[in-house]
């Protein structure tokens, strides 16, 4: 019910006092309203703007969230008002239709934007007034198809191929999109080269060439030379059979595939050439095989492959059928009319060009396209009169749907220009997303190799930034699925160089004096150590905790391990608290002071290889913190 | 084709083209009309006035202004939009003829729209009244051409439209002769004379005997 409806209730109730004296059975009690009736104003502080109104206007609309009590959630004690954190301009629009019953649509504003502030306040956009509800469908439409572009742009097939992919997959995806790889470019030119020697050779074909010694007549090239044409036709036709059999073997649906109206073109292309192959040298069949021949300038469809305008060309006439249809129709109309009054105006005249109705017709068609070739034309003055009534109408009758389709064509292409610019906008949001990533792993390394908040030394106050409590949580919270999971997050350079290492079986097991018994396993790049990056070390390849001995490989990015650098080590470890007491190995960062007393000692696996794991040392200027983690 | 093309797109941008040149002036004249109607406007008496006519306080009266200027802001309520507004509540039915009724007493002074002193003088009466005016202004409600008697017929009209809010839909059904049973009834209880009208008098005095009535009349002081 409408908001003001609300405002008359108590009228309609008011009257139902003259039911009373008809009523056949008593009145049901009425509802006892709890609430105060006293009308009070109520504040309502958005981002500033403060906006005060009736609880009543308000209450009119029980079912939104101003309306409700979900308000309360965002009341304000100590400035006793309401506070939400959004648009104000928005806001004014909310407000305005709960004090006039009417959602208006502001027209400056984004409609995803003003969708949003909707769904917060819990309004259903279906009760826009009249007024506004005819640009909000065109603009949210309009933004509708926006995004299922966006979408598709995203699925675009400029997106790398995941490294399992078939062959069959690689192929298609060459075929399909050329700039995908230089063996697929070089395919895609060679064919387009080829397109145009087949189409060039068809026509020249046809050229009057000088006729050979001893014969008068000029003959066309194509006799003149006709093994060269055929071959170069032989030739052609291979590269395209050969085309279209990769094709269909790398399409991913074939029967899809060969429904497609390209891979009919390129039937159409190549048939001629088989069909006269397999043709007998017969005078009948010759004829037919000579039409047949004409099926090759089809080839020349095969450039829409290699041409985006052609696509949109061939697009915008598939969805003007209808407009086409109307025009084909409408014409076909005026010209039975035109042609069967032309006719009869012209009859009597003698020697005349309009000898039946159907002979009409080619005069008529060529008045209403305004050739006027001349020669077909009327003599009477009533033909003159007609003729001249046939070429006005005919440019009415063909101007009608022309537009129709020009805008048809203006919106298609525009669409094809903003996925364009999609695309090469999506290259460049991947890219930043990517270095978002790299940012925020790197900042988490970072903060892991700082100790965490809880093990934050004195001495690297330097090394620690500015960092937000939010992000500390984040890391926190990082950290807690590291140990979850037992695994660590490391960075992509530095996981395929793992990967490397290891099928290189690249190890050095180097003790350090962090424990006399621990063997560290590390994997000894200096030249990493040169690198300014933060590099940070570690991932554990394979799961399985029992096997220690697979889980680390450390890189020291120390460019020495002397006997300086193991003092300084010795003196850090002190530094550092033994976190477990117990067996729990997946607690936070254990590491292990001064040799002997070491309880996750006891209870390592008896291998001598790797108890612990040495992790993480990042290269830096001031310290060389090594933290040990035991498993 | 380019000027085809630039008067077409010119054409479709404009929303509404102003017929007025063409096809004669008719559209602006009803415009002009529709203008003269919304800026006539109609402002209530003073509060203090007002306060004093009806029993209302300061304070409802305000309510129910701002609530009334909110739906009409012309200050006035013809007949249509009243039974629009009316229809509302009840949707199952056709509350057409009863918002009829209902319109004629309320416009007291029969000007064929109803202003905010008729909606607070009304709304007075039998919200605050005392329970002969409101007998009153029950019995006004059913005296249809305001002769002072309620006849047969005119309770039968005001008895079918109440029956026709109902709708089709109801338990028990309805019958054809539902609302002659109820007129015949009513009337067996109020005219006392038998002389086939009911006048005030015989209706007040029948209605304060009932003790159902005079119980139900205090039923809707809350209202507000």
């Amino acid at each position: 019910m409408a908001a003001g409806v609300a405002t008359w209730l108590p009228f309609a109730r008011a009257a139902a006092v003259g039911w009373l004296p008809l009523a056949k059975k008593n009145m049901p009690k009425p509802p006892v309203d709890k609430k105060s009736r006293n009308d009070e104003i109520l504040f309502v502080n958005v981002s500033g703007l403060r906006f005060q109104t009736w609880k009543n206007t308000l209450d009119r609309y029980p079912d939104t969230l101003l309306g409700s009590s979900e308000k309360e959630f965002f009341y304000n004690e100590d400035t006793q008002e309401y506070f939400f954190d959004r648009d104000p301009e928005m806001f004014r629009h909310i407000l305005n239709f709960y004090r006039t019953g009417k959602l208006h649509y502001p027209r400056q504003e984004c409609i995803q934007a003003f969708d949003e502030e909707l769904a917060f306040y819990g309004i259903v956009p279906d009760i826009i007034g009249d007024c506004c509800m005819e640009e909000y469908r065109d603009r949210k439409k309009e933004n509708q198809e926006r995004l299922a572009e966006d979408t598709e742009a995203e699925m675009a097939t400029d997106t790398p191929l995941p490294p399992e992919s078939t062959t069959r997959e690689r192929l298609w995806r060459a075929f399909e999109n050329p700039h995908t790889s230089t063996m697929a470019l070089v395919f895609y030119y060679v064919t387009g080269f080829f397109i145009a020697v087949s189409v060039i050779a068809n026509v020249v074909e046809t050229v009057p060439c000088r006729p050979i010694k001893g014969s008068k007549k000029d003959l066309p090239c194509g006799e003149k030379y006709t093994v060269a044409f055929f071959c170069m036709d032989t030739a052609c036709v291979l590269i395209f059979t050969f085309e279209y059999l990769m094709r269909l073997f790398a399409a991913p649906s074939r029967c899809k595939f060969m429904r497609s109206v390209m891979s009919v073109i390129d039937v159409v292309a190549i048939m001629p050439y088989y069909i006269g192959l397999v043709m007998p040298e017969n005078e009948d069949v010759s004829g037919a095989f000579v039409t047949l021949r004409v099926f090759r300038v089809f080839r020349i469809f095969k450039f829409s492959r290699h041409s985006q305008g052609l696509r949109i060309l061939g697009y915008t006439l598939k969805s003007c059928a209808s407009e086409l249809g109307f025009l084909l129709f409408s014409l076909t109309m005026a010209i039975i009319i035109f042609a069967t009054v032309m006719f009869y105006a012209e009859k009597g005249t003698k020697g005349t060009n309009f000898t039946s109705i159907p002979a009409s017709f080619w005069y008529t068609i060529v008045t209403m396209t305004t050739l006027g070739y001349g020669d077909m034309v009327p003599n009477t003055i009533a033909g003159k009169i007609f003729g001249s009534i046939c070429s006005l109408s005919g440019v009415l009758v063909i101007a009608l749907p022309v537009p129709v389709i020009v805008s048809n064509f203006s919106r298609i292409y525009h669409q094809n220009q903003r996925a364009d610019k999609m695309r090469a906008q999506q290259k460049v949001r991947q890219a930043r997303i990517r270095m978002a990533k790299k940012g925020t792993t790197n900042a988490f390394l970072q903060y892991k190799e700082d100790g965490g908040f809880q093990f934050r030394d004195n001495d690297s106050v330097l090394c620690v930034k500015n960092r937000s409590a939010f992000e500390h949580q984040h890391h926190h919270l990082l950290h807690c699925l590291e140990k979850t999971t037992n695994h660590e997050f490391t960075d992509e350079l530095t996981f395929s160089e793992m990967c490397m290492t290891e099928s290189l079986g690249y190890r050095t097991s180097r003790s350090t004096s962090i424990s006399s018994q621990q063997g560290l396993s590390t994997s000894c790049c200096p030249r990493r150590a040169k690198r300014r990056a933060i590099r940070l070390a570690n991932s554990t390849v394979s799961v399985s905790r029992g096997s220690v001995q697979e889980l680390d490989t450390l890189q020291v990015h120390k460019t020495s391990i002397g006997p300086q650098s193991r003092s300084s080590l010795n003196a850090r470890t002190e530094d550092l608290k033994l976190n477990c007491e117990d067996r729990d190995f997946t607690a936070a960062i254990i590491s292990i002071p001064t040799p002997p007393a070491n309880t996750p000692d006891e209870s390592l696996p008896p291998s001598p290889a790797i108890p612990g794991i040495l992790r993480n040392s990042r290269c830096s200027y001031t310290h060389e913190t090594v933290k040990i983690s035991s498993l | 084709m380019g000027a085809v093309v630039g008067t077409l797109s010119l054409q479709t941008r404009q929303r509404r083209p102003s017929r007025a040149t063409m096809f004669g002036s008719t559209n602006h004249d009803r415009v002009c009309d529709d203008l003269e109607l919304s800026v006539v406007c109609h402002r209530p008496e003073a509060l203090d006035l007002l306060e004093a006519q009806s029993n209302f306080n300061r304070k409802e009266l305000q309510v129910l202004y701002r609530g009334f200027k909110n739906e009409c802001p012309s200050g006035v309520v013809n007949e249509e939009t009243f039974k629009q507004i009316y229809s509302q509540f009840f949707p199952h039915g056709d509350a057409s003829t009863y918002a009829h009724y209902l319109f004629n007493a309320f416009d007291s002074s029969q000007s064929g729209s109803m202003k905010f002193e008729d909606f607070i003088t009304a709304l007075s009466i039998l919200l605050r009244g005392t329970t002969t005016e409101k007998l009153q202004w029950t019995f006004n409600l059913y005296d249809i051409n305001k002769d002072g008697y309620i006849n047969k017929e005119e309770m039968t009209d005001i008895v079918k439209a109440i029956y026709d809010m109902m709708g089709r839909f109801t338990y028990p059904a309805l019958k054809t002769d539902t609302t002659k049973q109820h007129v015949d009834a009513f009337f067996q209880k109020m005219d006392k004379n038998r002389d086939g009208v009911v006048t005030l008098d015989e209706f007040i005095l029948s209605c304060q005997e009932d003790e159902n009535i005079m119980r139900s009349l205090q039923l809707f002081e809350n209202v507000i």
